[in-house]
């Protein structure tokens, strides 16, 4: 209404020119005014907010023409360009697979990873209202922007229990909506759902075993009893479709949640399920696990040790003031630190296994690896396999120091390495003070002494990295202990490793007892992942997180295993190959302590080839990335193929491209 | 498109041109000789004045283009300001305060979840999705074809109709198509955006400490009958593992099911389903529901069908339908848009089997015959007020008296659920007879109809008039009458419903599933510690019989029959609206039908309840919303807003949190629902 009522007042006093910026406009009108008297009345109207408004009237026109266009063009018309462009598509999994006459037959369980899944709000505090069974996570996060505080506080846990804190509670979302999209358009499980239901899946033969990711596994049950409804619906699809078994497809996280399931099912009530020592053999025919990190992330240490990864730690370097407390006093990495250190399931991905997994100070499995593109390069150039290269300068990364503190630490070898215990430093006064006090985290306790002393014993190993985090996040890690373990069991009958802490550990149970059940293992390979870090301490650290990765250090290399401070190896760009493939390759191949009953294994890489083309194929159809995989036409094949009764050996059994099994080879366990 | 670039580009060149006209040339026509000279000047003018740029360009006149562009421009601002005004507003205007939640209230008394809750939705409010669909539904994978934004309709009516409808023969899903219930609280907690069903309630659940792991939506495809979304989707299966896992989950505590509207008799067959041993049955053993059951809160029910379903069955129009055509006939006829949309929609509505489990059950000792009905002595709202008004003492006191009944001579004939012409729906029986038919009928060319394919096409017009000629129907022909009309859908469905009264309940036959959705057919569960609710909506006036007249209509492919909206009922009779005979109910659901079968029907130990369940009736009065601030009511007795009534909340929160009926109050009554009962004569 206001713009119409300036209208006016302009229009009667026409004669005079109205605004600077039209003087000299105005009185060449006023010569012209004579022959086209009512040209110049209407061009006095035109102010600058009629301008604006003219502008943005079109702009909005414009964009209606086109949405309507859009939303009255064909549905198949994007794929006419593609096509006319790059040739036939080739046919989605489910479309060629049900030409080939597939049809569903066992029912499918899904198991999503940490992050993907949805979570909603049940109940909150005042600052959330109106937000009841909104998702706070997934979506579209309008809320983080909106009320980023009141989001935090409503996503942390309780710092003493790890469940929910005082009048709180957020909820996994249920159904298969749960994580088929992450946030609009970013699918996670949409496309394999998709091509499921082509071959005849729907809705009574497929389940999202939704689980709140941030718990730690156990109390998952003991708040909302997630196992349980998984049993329980497992058991109901196997009986509705006619006593057929299920196929259970976990991803990621999912990997090691299910198995702390396997063991949970069997286990006798109070703790467990009590369904039985023959209940997976009973019911599950195949469990298909897609980038399962089996043995952790080396990425998760860094997430709990400095709350950033690589793609942090680079937007750091670029841009310095972003993250930094000092210009914007966001503190946004604290923030976020402080809210995942209380999610329990993050201490589920610490590498585990120590040192004989991956690697000491001086050794590692994977030394001697070469990036993907070199390696095909020299394959074509000198016939020098990887292994005899020895004189390439990538054997000489010492992927076992998972944090060295500073590029020459990283390097040297171990004998030049002075390490001074840091176990029993005294952490020292505390440096905060009053001005941190809003963003709490456990360096806060530390004090100067300690920050030295963790400094100062410069490399870690796998194995160090659990005291390392014992020593900075002693509550954490406290909260940790209770849930999960990262040894590897001696004797695996030891009654100890009946408590539900070690399940998730697949170096410190067994598989169930069920020969006729299949592991896959499948992964993407051909990204390179991270694998170790060179830290270097934060140079203004008040309130501040004391260590951050050196995104100085860069190798000059060719080969560029150490880029921005981060070692990275072969993997899915999250999981390493080692961690994902390593239980099927190896430890669980045949009858070993860890299988007894010699369920069969099968590992299934997918190389990664970006996508040819950024517009029309949107995240690839080849994509060997950790989640942009689930879109991968290989795997998707080989999970119908499976889910319609196919067993390893109908697939073609292993499909390896990296170099996994010499791996697991230098690994030297006892099996 | 093309010419609005070329709009575009006349816009951008042509007016600096225009502009340079003001420098003192005098005509459009010799500019354009000079054109490129006053490009140059502009362009001079340009280099002395190069902050103004956009204000040189400024045309002279206002032209169509820009005033619209501007006003377009000027909406849009505006709609963006509010916008962002609206989304700065604090969530709680202290102006606004809306009325605190039940919910909140309780959580304060200290009430919090103790059972397991189930609801199970009604017919229509559930959502359904696509899963494999025919060309024309690209891009529809598992998007809501029905609740949502229904936008598809628009789009590709036919599309969507098409995959709506069931099988004609089978009743289940046609050849590749699959169209599944949406699963979840998100199946039917708002219907359309903001069009509540379940929603507030769950919210108020939620309030003292319900969540996705104590509360489970059972919903199902509400299209199918009711044994057959155990056949296709193992929707009865589900149901019983959810209850028996929640029962496990929550400490072995009791579950609390509210079903709502058709979901009521859906759930009565469940309760049969799961003690019947298994091929056909749950196998659940005769103690499961006692076992697992604490209560059943039925939220309008709709026990003994609805006459609403019969005008929908006969003429796919209910009051709402026929008044849109009494006003504005042009919309739905078929012949001026050729649009035929009642047929479309009839012929959908007639491949569903569920429609046919709300015909009225229990014939004409339940619903009256033609001279005789429960109801009779009803006094309409409308009527009630006029009457007050003006004679006062003298006849108030007649009707609230019990007898008033006698004193409306010319009661209502709400047994003639249908009855042709107004005459005949007053008529004593006697006279029926006698009423000539006035009616002319029309010769329907059978050759040049289109696709849309009702089984109307297959009567022969004799067929029709004999239909005509009858007159009346009550509750017992009205099933003559529409496998007169549709032999087909009442043959198939007649296969899982039945609507009679059992003379012998333990005669093998109402083993079958088919008696099992008809509580006048079956026994209740043994289950003496259950509870079984009525929750309902009274004052509302409520559909209860029809005046039908032929369709004029010569056009094949029509719906021979239509309500006569003309027919309104004057004096005494001002139960008769446009057509409609109304008693009181929920709207939807007649007193009658919801409350019948707790009030008489299974009232202590009956043939029918031989486990002596106890029943509860509560009733809510409607109150229309005070302001519109209070969107749909907060005391609304409306079928399905009712969903809202802080009531009816209120009673199911204490349920579920452990109180039983007697704590509640017993019995809740408003309606002469009593008197009802009592006139219904039906051995117990």
């Amino acid at each position: 209404m206001s713009f119409l009522r300036r209208r006016k007042p302009s229009e009667k006093q026409h004669v005079a020119p109205s605004s600077e910026q039209k003087l000299e406009e105005e009185e060449k009108e006023h010569h012209s005014r004579k022959n086209e008297a009512k040209n110049k009345e209407a061009k006095k109207k035109w102010s600058c907010v009629d301008n604006c408004c003219w502008f943005v009237g079109f702009i909005c026109s414009l964009w209606w023409i086109l949405t309507f266009l859009y939303n009255a063009m064909p549905a198949s018309f994007p794929q006419y360009v593609t096509e006319a462009i790059t040739g036939p598509l080739p046919d989605p999994p489910g479309v060629k697979l049900q030409k080939e006459g597939l049809k569903a037959k066992h029912p499918v369980v899904f198991v999503p990873g940490i992050v993907t899944g949805g979570l909603e709000l049940w109940e909150g505090h005042q600052c959330a209202e109106g937000l009841f069974r909104k998702r706070l996570w997934g979506g579209t996060f309008g809320e983080v922007y909106k009320r980023p505080l009141c989001w935090v506080e409503h996503m942390s846990l309780d710092n003493e229990t790890g469940l929910d804190p005082a009048g709180i509670r957020v909820r996994p979302v249920h159904g298969l909506v749960a994580a088929d999209y992450f946030v609009p358009g970013y699918f996670v499980w949409a496309v394999l759902i998709a091509n499921l239901a082509r071959i005849g899946y729907e809705e009574k033969t497929m389940y999202m075993a939704a689980y709140d990711w941030r718990l730690s596994f156990q109390n998952n049950e003991v708040r909302d009893q997630t196992l349980s409804r998984i049993k329980s619906n497992i058991e109901l699809m196997v009986a509705t479709n006619g006593g057929k078994k299920a196929v259970v497809i976990p991803h990621s996280m999912g990997v090691i949640y299910f198995l702390h399931f396997m063991k949970w099912v069997e286990a006798p009530a109070p703790m467990g399920g009590g369904g039985g020592p023959d209940w997976c053999a009973k019911h599950i025919k195949a469990v298909m696990n897609i980038g399962g990190p089996f043995l952790g992330v080396p990425k998760a240490v860094a997430g709990l040790f400095s709350a950033e990864a690589r793609d942090i730690a680079m937007a750091k370097a670029i841009a310095p003031g972003a993250l930094d407390k000092d210009i914007f006093h966001i503190q946004t990495l604290q923030y976020l630190m402080k809210m995942t250190r209380t999610w329990d399931s993050t201490m589920s991905m610490i590498p585990k296994g120590g040192d004989t997994i991956w690697g000491s100070l001086d050794w590692s499995p994977e030394e001697g690896y070469i990036p993907s593109k070199k390696r095909k390069q020299r394959s074509n150039s000198t016939e020098v396999s990887g292994d005899s290269g020895t004189e390439s300068k990538s054997r000489n990364v010492k992927y076992g120091r998972m944090i060295s503190f500073g590029k020459d630490v990283a390097e040297a070898p171990s004998s030049e390495i002075k390490r001074i215990d840091f176990r029993d430093a005294i952490k020292g006064k505390n440096v905060a003070n009053n001005t941190c006090r809003d963003v709490w985290t456990e360096y806060h306790d530390m004090g100067f002494g300690g920050i030295k002393a963790v400094a100062e014993y410069k490399a870690y190993t796998a194995g160090e990295i659990v005291d390392l985090l014992h020593f900075v996040a002693p509550k954490m890690m406290a909260r940790g202990d209770k849930h999960f373990s990262y040894g590897i069991a001696d004797d695996l009958d030891d009654p100890k490793y009946n408590h539900y802490k070690y399940w998730s550990n697949p170096l410190e149970t067994k598989l169930p007892n069920a020969p006729e059940m299949e592991i896959y293992s499948m992964y993407g390979v051909g990204i390179p992942t991270e694998r170790a870090y060179v830290y270097r301490e934060t140079p203004s650290s008040d309130c501040y997180i004391p260590f951050e990765i050196d995104t100085s250090a860069d190798e000059d290399d060719e080969d560029k295993c150490l880029k921005n401070g981060v070692y990275t190896v072969d993997g899915d760009e999250t999981v390493p190959a080692l961690s994902a493939g390593f239980m099927c390759a190896k430890a669980w191949r045949g009858k070993t302590r860890f299988n007894p009953s010699g369920i069969k294994t099968f590992v299934r890489e997918y190389d990664h080839a970006p996508p040819s083309n950024l517009l029309l194929e949107g995240r690839g159809t080849q994509s060997g990335a950790h989640v942009d995989i689930m879109g991968n036409f290989a795997l998707m094949e080989d999970i119908i193929r499976v889910a319609a009764g196919a067993t390893g050996e109908d697939l073609g059994g292993d499909r390896v491209y990296s170099d996994i099994f010499k791996w697991s080879e230098k690994i030297n366990l006892k099996l | 498109m093309a010419s609005s670039i070329l709009r575009f580009r006349k816009l951008c060149f042509v007016e600096p041109v225009k502009w340079s006209s003001s420098l003192g040339s005098e005509s459009c026509q010799k500019q354009k000789n000079e054109e490129k000279q006053t490009y140059d000047a502009f362009k001079e003018q340009e280099k002395e004045n190069p902050k103004g740029k956009r204000q040189k360009k400024q045309p002279k006149e206002w032209r169509c283009m820009d005033n619209c562009c501007r006003t377009i421009g000027y909406i849009c601002t505006t709609w963006w300001l509010l916008l962002f005004l609206v989304n700065c507003l604090p969530a709680n205007l202290p102006g606004l305060s809306v009325p605190e939640p039940p919910g909140a209230r309780l959580k304060r008394e200290g009430l919090t979840a103790l059972h397991p809750v189930v609801l199970v939705p009604g017919i229509v409010t559930g959502g359904l999705e696509l899963w494999e669909g025919k060309p024309c539904s690209e891009g529809l994978f598992r998007k809501r074809l029905w609740g949502g934004s229904f936008t598809e309709i628009f789009k590709r009516p036919l599309c969507w109709l098409e995959h709506l409808s069931l099988d004609n023969e089978t009743g289940l899903d046609p050849p590749g198509i699959r169209v599944r219930a949406v699963p979840g609280l998100v199946a039917a907690d708002y219907f359309a955006p903001g069009y509540f069903v379940w929603a507030i309630l769950i919210e108020n659940l939620a309030k003292i400490g319900y969540e996705s792991k104590n509360m489970y939506m059972a919903a199902y495809d509400w299209r199918l009958s009711f044994q057959n979304t155990e056949v296709r989707d193992q929707a009865l299966s589900r149901l019983k593992s959810k209850i028996e896992l929640m029962y496990l989950t929550n400490g072995r505590r009791k579950v609390v099911v509210v079903p709502h509207s058709m979901g009521v008799i859906y759930f009565l067959h469940f309760l049969k389903w799961v003690e019947t041993p298994t091929p056909m049955g749950g196998g659940g053993g005769p103690d499961w529901c006692n076992k697992h059951i604490k209560a059943v809160m039925n939220i309008g029910p709709a026990f003994l069908g609805v006459p609403k379903t019969v005008g929908n069955l006969l003429s796919a129009e209910s009051k709402d339908v026929a008044l849109v055509r009494a006003m504005a006939p042009v919309l739905l006829d078929s012949k001026t848009l050729g649009l035929q949309t009642l047929e479309h929609a009839m012929r959908v509505c007639r491949t569903w089997d569920s429609v046919v489990s709300l015909l009225p059950k229990g014939g004409d000792a339940i619903w009256g015959n033609l001279d005789w009905s429960p109801e009779e002595g009803h006094i309409c709202d409308s009527f009630k007020e006029r009457r007050t008004q003006s004679s006062s003492v003298d006849k108030k006191g007649n009707y609230t008296d019990d007898r008033g009944v006698i004193h409306l001579k010319e009661a209502s004939k709400y047994g003639r659920i249908i009855s042709f012409g107004k005459e005949a729906s007053e008529v004593p029986s006697s006279h029926l007879s006698t009423l000539a038919s006035k009616v002319g009928l029309h010769n329907t060319a059978n050759i040049s109809c289109g696709k849309v394919w009702t089984e109307y096409d297959e009567m022969s017009p004799e067929s029709i008039s004999k239909v005509v000629e009858k007159k009346a129907y009550t509750a017992t022909t009205l099933a003559d009458l529409l496998r007169l009309v549709a032999p087909k859908m009442m043959q198939r469905a007649e296969a899982h419903f039945s609507h009679g009264i059992a003379e012998n309940l333990d005669d093998p036959k109402y083993n079958h599933y088919k008696y099992w959705s008809n509580p006048l057919e079956t026994k209740l569960p043994n289950a003496p510690d259950m509870e079984i609710y009525c929750l309902y909506g009274a004052g509302i006036p409520t559909e209860r019989s029809y005046v039908y007249k032929l369709s004029h209509s010569d056009k094949c492919k029509s719906i021979p029959f239509q309500i006569d909206t003309s027919a309104d009922g004057s004096g005494i009779n001002g139960c008769l609206k446009g057509g409609v005979y109304f008693v009181d109910g929920d709207e939807t659901v007649p007193v009658l039908s919801a409350g019948f079968m707790c009030a008489k029907g299974w009232r202590g130990k009956t043939r029918f309840n031989p486990s002596g369940i106890a029943t509860y009736i509560r009733e809510y009065r409607h109150k229309p919303p005070m302001s519109l601030l209070e969107g749909r009511g907060l005391e609304s007795g409306a079928h399905v807003d009712i969903m809202g009534n802080v009531a009816l909340i209120e009673d199911v929160l204490r349920v579920a949190a452990g109180a039983n009926g007697a704590d509640l109050g017993g019995d809740r009554i408003y309606s002469d629902i009593m008197k009802i009962s009592e006139r219904v004569n039906i051995r117990l």
